[in-house]
């Protein structure tokens, strides 16, 4: 085995490991959304004579959320093909489409979660309702924290190129911004279509 | 601006902690001193701070342990001496006092001695007992081990600034709630956790990745030695049961900082929430414990007994099986919640099958025992110690996990006397027995093996006279958490269980002088073989201290027992040595980014205790400028010639 062979395979390797390692990150991140969703299972319905679901939730609203993530899913895809190709101006462009869709999603539930507590339903009033913004809001922490993270990979690869170990991250960030548009398919038939028909 | 901080944070009027902490802070300052005037100051931040060793880091954990394991004792001291003179009568501590005591020693002692040194243990033996270079994250094995040493720092701080939780080792709700917990000591119970935590998760990914994906060519799962499967379960079961442990301590913060109604009274919280989540953790944390320990126990076992281990393939079934059924007994930590008996019996029988695999264990260390060549060295008596006492504690804990016998001994002495029977006999035992037996490994030289068996002798005495007392008194129904009490029957089995303290006292004095005694006679007690217990598994193969790189050139495994086969293929052959071309290594580079992490997380935590949002924040964007920082560096690796490879081997030889 030659040097460059012995080299290549190296990298293979880690990134066989940092991908791997990642999903049990990733995992790991499901457990904690397992738990807030369990604590919304047991008070979904302790609204302690506040308003419920069906007279909170405006389906219209959650409708347009999940377009803009689940769009922004599709063109993160696009953003780890242009990767895959190190075509660094597709993978700019479709990185910035997906940074400004997460954050239409960020506006859409911030304009939701600010509407709700206006009319007098924040996380205080009931147990359902600190269930609620517990669960989705550590969604939406979640997604912020992915425009950061998004940022900085469009930073990196701007200013360093393709690199083996900024493409593991890349991977990386792939796979977290995936995730998170599961949990959002949970939270919309849970908690927003089943809250509704509660 | 200081949020809730003020001078009267800090208990001037109570003589106890000013002054023990007075003796600790004195006691760093010392050290530090001693460090920087030494010059030893950059010794220190480049061969250990900012290590990405795998080794290192391993060390640096349990010497954690170490320490917090002696803060723990002294809480235990306290609250024995308590309890044997408060017989109608307040003794030295006020209830205040004591109930932080008891909190913070049911902390420590899990969260702080127990995990950290098993954590060290698997850092520091499961990437030499696989064959490879590092583990497959170091930046983050780093990080992981400063976050731990971060929950440290803050629960100790609670001594000097401001107070510690009155609620017990977990904080049930209501109690842990604002209106009845109004104080700070809930609040450095929850940062300190939620930042350890993270870093327990950041190493067990860190070791599931190394044990699955990086294990030495020929390495198959069924030929990796034990302490790698316990390993691997313990580590999955960290990535499972972790997360829970940190959303439901989040549940709780938002309770307590923002006005939610999780585990509240009113608006339809629901406290028993608290209880199953806090237990769906707690009850795998229990075999994230003892899982590794057990390995260990089976290299110890198979080493001195110069046998392989008896059972490999049940032994591995077994740990899996333990792996899983822990998920599903999590409710018998509560059979007197009212669930109803169809449920509390399903959790009980749930409970007795774990004793299945357990024992099935518990033969096959005894076979592997039988018909061998037995050395009665430290780390196996600690292992026979175990086996004994783990016994008892064993059959008490299915005892309690009958229904109605629980609804009698719920949360009395009696459970307290059963979980420091399996935690002491099984969990610390082990980590002793690892300690003693891979210390030569780590450092070039044996501990001192008679000042070894005789800690370990008035441990296990004074476990059995410290605890065995505890079931009497829960059967004649003294409850836990005692800061006084009336009936005269309770009061001679407390004392005599002060004096088994007392005499574990001794034992961990004696621990302290044997390595003491050891580092000064190191030069008598000094291995240069690398193999000084003729070892069966990679680990052995090594000089020791292993060189950073662990191996020169990467081990061909061929069956059970690597090492062991190597040597008896050796044998056979005559010296196979000679004619080795060694290959240049790439190692990873040192990073501050753990200890810089652990700067601004400290910073966090202790802003959020003390309610100083701008401080939070500070460190938020501190944390994250050192990602960024990390991220941005261009070379993760430096190259070690391979002449410098054939001169560390050489020399080391």
């Amino acid at each position: 085995m030659t040097a460059a062979t012995l080299a290549h395979d190296e990298l293979y390797q880690k990134r066989i490991r940092t991908g791997f390692g990642f999903w049990l990150f990733i995992l790991s991140d499901m457990v904690i959304f397992s738990c807030l969703f369990a604590a919304h299972a047991v008070l979904a319905t302790r609204t302690a004579g506040g308003p419920s679901g069906a007279e909170l939730f405006d389906l219209t609203n959650v409708a347009f959320e999940t377009a803009f993530l689940l769009a922004s899913s599709f063109t993160c895809g696009l953003a780890s093909i242009a990767a895959a190709e190190r075509n660094r101006f597709w993978f700019q462009i479709a990185m910035a489409v997906t940074c400004v869709l997460g954050l239409a999603f960020l506006a859409l539930e911030i304009r939701e979660f600010a509407g709700m507590i206006e009319r007098g339903a924040g996380p205080t009033r009931s147990a359902f309702l600190s269930s609620f913004y517990a669960l989705v809001g550590c969604h939406g922490v979640h997604v912020f924290a992915g425009i950061l993270w998004l940022l900085t990979m469009m930073a990196q690869v701007q200013a360093k190129g393709f690199r083996p170990d900024i493409q593991r991250r890349n991977l990386c960030f792939a796979l977290f911004w995936h995730a998170l548009d599961i949990i959002w398919v949970a939270i919309f038939s849970i908690v927003y279509l089943l809250g509704v028909a509660l | 601006m200081f949020g809730k901080l003020s001078w009267a944070a800090i208990p001037l009027d109570q003589p106890l902690p000013m002054i023990a902490s007075a003796i600790v802070a004195l006691a760093i300052l010392a050290v530090l001193a001693w460090v920087v005037v030494r010059g030893h100051f950059p010794y220190l931040w480049n061969e250990w701070i900012t290590s990405v060793d795998h080794k290192r880091i391993g060390i640096m954990y349990i010497l954690l342990a170490m320490v917090m394991l002696l803060r723990g004792f002294s809480d235990a001291i306290m609250m024995r001496l308590q309890q044997a003179i408060a017989y109608n009568a307040p003794g030295f501590l006020p209830p205040e006092h004591f109930n932080q005591v008891f909190s913070a020693h049911g902390t420590i002692m899990i969260f702080f001695v127990a995990m950290p040194f098993m954590i060290g243990l698997m850092n520091f033996v499961v990437p030499l007992q696989l064959g490879v270079r590092d583990v497959a994250f170091p930046t983050l094995n780093s990080v992981g081990f400063w976050l731990t040493a971060t929950g440290a720092l803050l629960i100790n701080l609670s001594l000097v600034v401001g107070e510690f939780a009155r609620t017990g080792w977990l904080p049930y709700p209501p109690l842990s709630e604002l209106p009845y917990s109004p104080d700070v000591g809930v609040d450095y119970y929850l940062w300190g956790l939620q930042i350890s935590g993270i870093g327990t998760v950041l190493s067990g990914i860190n070791l599931v990745t190394t044990v699955l994906k990086m294990r030495a060519s020929g390495m198959t799962y069924l030929r990796m030695p034990m302490f790698c499967w316990t390993t691997l379960a313990t580590n999955l079961l960290i990535i499972a049961a972790f997360p829970i442990l940190t959303a439901t301590l989040a549940m709780l913060i938002l309770d307590r900082y923002l006005g939610f109604h999780f585990f509240t009274n009113d608006a339809g919280g629901n406290m028993m929430m608290f209880m199953n989540l806090i237990w769906a953790w707690g009850h795998p944390e229990v075999y994230i414990l003892v899982l590794p320990a057990f390995g260990i126990y089976s290299e110890v076992i198979s080493t001195f007994s110069r046998k392989p281990l008896f059972g490999y393939r049940s032994m591995v079934a077994a740990t899996m099986s333990i792996c899983l059924l822990s998920f599903m007994v999590w409710l018998h930590h509560f059979f007197t919640m009212g669930a109803g008996a169809d449920v509390n019996a399903i959790f009980g029988i749930a409970t007795m099958i774990i004793a299945v695999p357990t024992g099935v264990k518990i033969f096959n260390w005894l076979f592997t025992m039988y018909g061998g060549r037995i050395q009665f060295t430290a780390p196996l008596l600690w292992s026979l110690g175990f086996m004994v006492t783990f016994i008892i504690g064993g059959m008490t804990g299915v005892l309690l996990a009958v229904p109605p016998v629980d609804f009698v001994l719920h949360n009395s002495l009696f459970l307290v006397a059963h979980f420091h029977n399996v935690i002491i006999g099984g969990v610390l035992f082990g980590a002793f027995a690892g300690y003693m037996y891979w210390f030569p490994k780590a450092f070039g030289f044996k501990l001192h093996d008679g000042l070894g068996k005789a800690a370990f002798w008035f441990w296990i005495v004074g476990f059995y006279v410290a605890f065995m007392p505890l079931y009497a008194a829960g059967l004649l129904g003294a409850t836990r958490r005692m800061q006084h009490y009336e009936v005269a029957e309770w009061r001679p089995w407390l004392v005599i269980a002060a004096v088994g303290a007392g005499i574990i006292l001794i034992g961990i004095i004696l621990q302290i002088a044997q390595l003491v005694v050891s580092i000064r006679q190191r030069e008598k007690l000094r291995d240069t073989s690398g193999d000084p217990w003729d070892g069966r598994s990679l680990e052995w193969a090594t000089p020791s201290p292993p060189p950073s790189f662990n191996f020169a050139v990467l081990p061909q495994v061929t069956g059970e027992d690597a090492f062991w086969t190597q040597k008896a293929q050796a044998r056979e052959e005559g010296s196979a040595k000679g004619g080795v071309r060694y290959e240049p290594i790439e190692m990873p580079l040192n990073s501050p980014t753990g200890f810089v992490c652990a700067f601004f997380a400290t910073i966090i935590g202790f802003a959020m205790i003390w309610h100083i949002w701008w401080m939070a924040i500070v460190g938020l964007i501190g944390a994250f400028a050192t990602f960024v920082v990390f991220a941005w560096r261009d070379h993760e690796g430096y190259v070690i010639p391979a002449d410098e490879v054939a001169r560390a081997v050489g020399a080391a030889r």
